[in-house]
């Protein structure tokens, strides 16, 4: 995956609370290949009519916003299922990263995956950013990881927390499965211990389940 | 003096195995099940030359892509050339790996969720993932259960391990005795409307009180099912007699000897008297009525006497913006009796209530009535379908009008097709009521199983206790 540093750039302020991944991209895109572009499925019910065209009044299908690599969002973004494609999605139309006051369960930890910044601030300070974004269109916003520092339009900078394990894994463009098999001893000796004590937990007995 | 901890802390302490400065455990996963959708998982390992550290402790269900009808006729029955690359993908991966499989054609097929559950997977104590949010399902069992994205998915293919931050803990207490007509579903629905959609968040739900003890498993089921619509990180409920009788003689629950380590085991887990939560909440069961959603997040729910709100009654801006929207999308107008508003479409079936107890329920109503909208009854899995067979209830939906379909997710998310067309209002035993989610402009009104049966025999959201003729 991409590192994440310092990303700059256009950012959309799309102010709807409680969006869901059935919004972010509707199921019948999850079948779909990554090669096919999720960008296309991205809010699809919202940024496209039946016939396919696109709705012009939704905000990124509208310049610039149809640029921005950062989205400001209403509280709650992400919530509903553990659906990837909706970080896909995201990140294959450019967005680096997304700004709320509070994500859905799945959203931060899907994103950290995927090199997708989750950025939590205050819900007045998320506010404040909206509506700088919506006065001039195509204000941008910096993200400075390794100082964990967003710096708005008007120059204001705000700093936020993040756990020092996803900051690493973001800052090199980690797979966490690199950084887990650093306690590969651990993990050994606990599942030996886990076996020997629980033995009903081992799914042997799911052997015939397992096709010839 | 030692800390009194929770169900949940005990669980969590048993599972980790160590421990970083920032406060994020390393945590052990006993089960992990998984559906069509993180075929990304796979790639993802042919791409890093990785492999399966324990194949047997993953269980794959094909439950999202299935048809309801035609079943015999295996994969020839998939129309979408898609959903049929799909539903063959998974076969074809668990067989690479050597994972455990459930397949389309496997007459134990059904609802992961539903499934597992059936089969005995779902074993106190343990710690479950699935790469769906409603495995929350399985905390009926004293199971810790969340949903995780495709490349968690993998992260526990390859190490059986997951990094976590522990959820706080949030008690919900409901005591007394439902109604005549109220359900597990209504209870849930309450708490939602109550707690709101984020009231969960960060936090993982311990239900308790006299209500939850005297449920059965498929209604505690129903309970734990919907915990992710609280925003919640799970939800759970400590094992008694119920479960242990539930589980006992299940095709993979313990037998033997290990029946009775395992038993021993269990009964340990309660939450000590004194254990601390960081938030407690009570329910009187008896004030609760069936509940009806009018709105777009399963939040939006109110006893069926009740009428759509208005958005000059909302708290809140953000909550007038949302009723407002809610309003448009539903096709919906303030003031107008939830009891008043016709539906063109009823949808039975899910991992919220697709079990037998549920069918039961919608059965009890069906009978000896006529439904005026098309109605799916879809069971949650091949064994709930036979024994519902076995004791004529799909004799009694057919009879109906209902239609009585095979079993897997069907039209909660549509994924294989069966939708709810664009305008339409469906009421619906599913956990999610989003925009398009059963299908593009459907629009949705969760209620439970006897309450959905009401309305298809109505053609209009019904108070199923006012119903002519009572329910058998």
């Amino acid at each position: 995956m991409e590192a994440f540093v310092t990303v700059s750039g256009i950012a959309a302020p799309v102010d709807q609370p409680d969006i869901n991944t059935d919004m972010l991209i509707p199921v019948r895109f999850l079948r779909k290949p990554l090669s096919s572009g999720y960008r296309n499925y991205l809010f699809f019910n919202q940024r496209f009519n039946a016939d396919g065209t696109p709705k012009a009044d939704f905000i990124l299908n509208r310049e610039p916003y149809s640029r921005a690599k950062i989205l400001v969002t209403g509280a709650n973004f992400g919530s509903g299922s553990t659906r990837e494609g909706a970080i896909y999605a995201l990140l294959d139309f450019g967005v680096r990263a997304t700004i709320a006051s509070r994500f859905g369960p799945f959203q931060m930890t899907n994103s950290y995956q995927n090199g997708l910044l989750p950025v939590v601030l205050p819900e007045d300070v998320v506010r404040h950013l909206s509506a700088q974004l919506h006065a001039s269109p195509g204000a941008e916003i910096t993200i400075d990881l390794p100082q964990q520092t967003v710096t708005g339009p008007d120059g204001q900078t705000y700093t936020f927390d993040i756990e020092p394990s996803r900051k690493e894994q973001l800052l090199n463009g980690l797979d966490d499965i690199g950084i887990t098999s650093r306690y590969a001893d651990e993990i050994a000796a606990f599942e030996k211990g886990m076996d020997a004590e629980s033995p009903w937990l081992t799914g042997d007995a799911l052997e015939p389940l397992v096709q010839k | 003096m030692q800390n009194a901890r929770t169900l949940f802390d005990k669980i969590w302490d048993r599972h980790v195995i160590t421990q970083r400065d920032d406060g994020t455990a390393l945590l052990y996963i006993d089960r992990n099940f998984i559906h069509e959708g993180p075929f990304y998982a796979f790639d993802g390992l042919r791409r890093d030359g990785r492999g399966i550290r324990r194949p047997l402790k993953q269980i794959a269900v094909t439950d999202h892509y299935v048809p309801t009808l035609d079943r015999a006729r295996g994969i020839e029955a998939v129309r979408d050339p898609e959903a049929r690359v799909v539903i063959e993908r998974l076969a074809a991966n668990t067989r690479e790996f050597g994972i455990p499989f459930i397949g389309m054609n496997d007459p134990r097929q059904g609802i992961m969720h539903v499934v597992g559950a059936g089969l005995g997977l779902a074993q106190p104590g343990m710690i479950m993932t699935a790469s769906d949010s409603h495995v929350t399902t399985n905390g009926a069992f004293g199971v810790f259960s969340f949903g995780v994205g495709a490349s968690e998915v993998k992260h526990v293919f390859a190490t059986q391990t997951l990094w976590q931050r522990k959820p706080g803990k949030l008690r919900v207490t409901i005591d007394g005795t439902l109604g005549p007509g109220v359900a597990a579903k209504d209870i849930i629905l309450a708490i939602i409307a109550k707690l709101t959609i984020s009231g969960g968040s960060g936090r993982v739900v311990e239900y308790t009180g006299s209500t939850i003890r005297g449920m059965t498993m498929e209604q505690r089921m129903t309970i734990c099912n919907m915990s992710i619509e609280l925003g919640a990180r799970s939800g759970i409920i400590a094992p008694d007699d119920t479960t242990y009788a539930y589980l006992e003689g299940r095709e993979f629950a313990p037998r033997g000897d290990a029946w009775g380590k395992a038993l021993a085991a269990w009964r340990s887990l309660s939450s000590d008297a004194d254990a601390v939560y960081d938030r407690e909440v009570e329910f009187d069961a008896a004030s609760i009525a069936p509940m009806v959603t009018w709105g777009t997040v399963p939040g939006d729910a109110l006893p069926i006497t009740g009428t759509v709100p208005a958005p000059s009654a909302a708290a809140s801006e953000a909550q007038r913006a949302h009723i407002l929207r809610a309003l448009e999308y539903m096709g919906l107008e303030a003031g107008t009796r939830l009891a008043d508003i016709a539906i063109d479409r009823v949808f039975i079936g899910t991992c919220t209530n697709g079990r037998l107890d549920d069918l039961r329920a919608a059965a009890a109503v069906a009978k000896g009535r006529r439904a005026v909208v098309p109605a799916f009854v879809v069971p949650g899995s091949g064994d709930v379908k036979r024994r519902a067979e076995a004791e004529g209830l799909d004799k009694i939906f057919i009879a109906a009008g209902f239609e009585w379909r095979d079993a897997g997710c069907s039209m909660c998310v549509g994924a294989n097709g069966d939708i709810v067309p664009a305008g339409e209002r469906c009421a619906s035993t599913s956990p999610r009521n989003f925009e398009n989610r059963q299908g593009r402009g459907a629009r949705t009104h969760l209620v439970s199983p006897a309450m959905a049966a009401a309305a298809a025999v109505t053609g209009k959201l019904t108070d199923v206790r006012t119903l002519a003729g009572g329910v058998s």
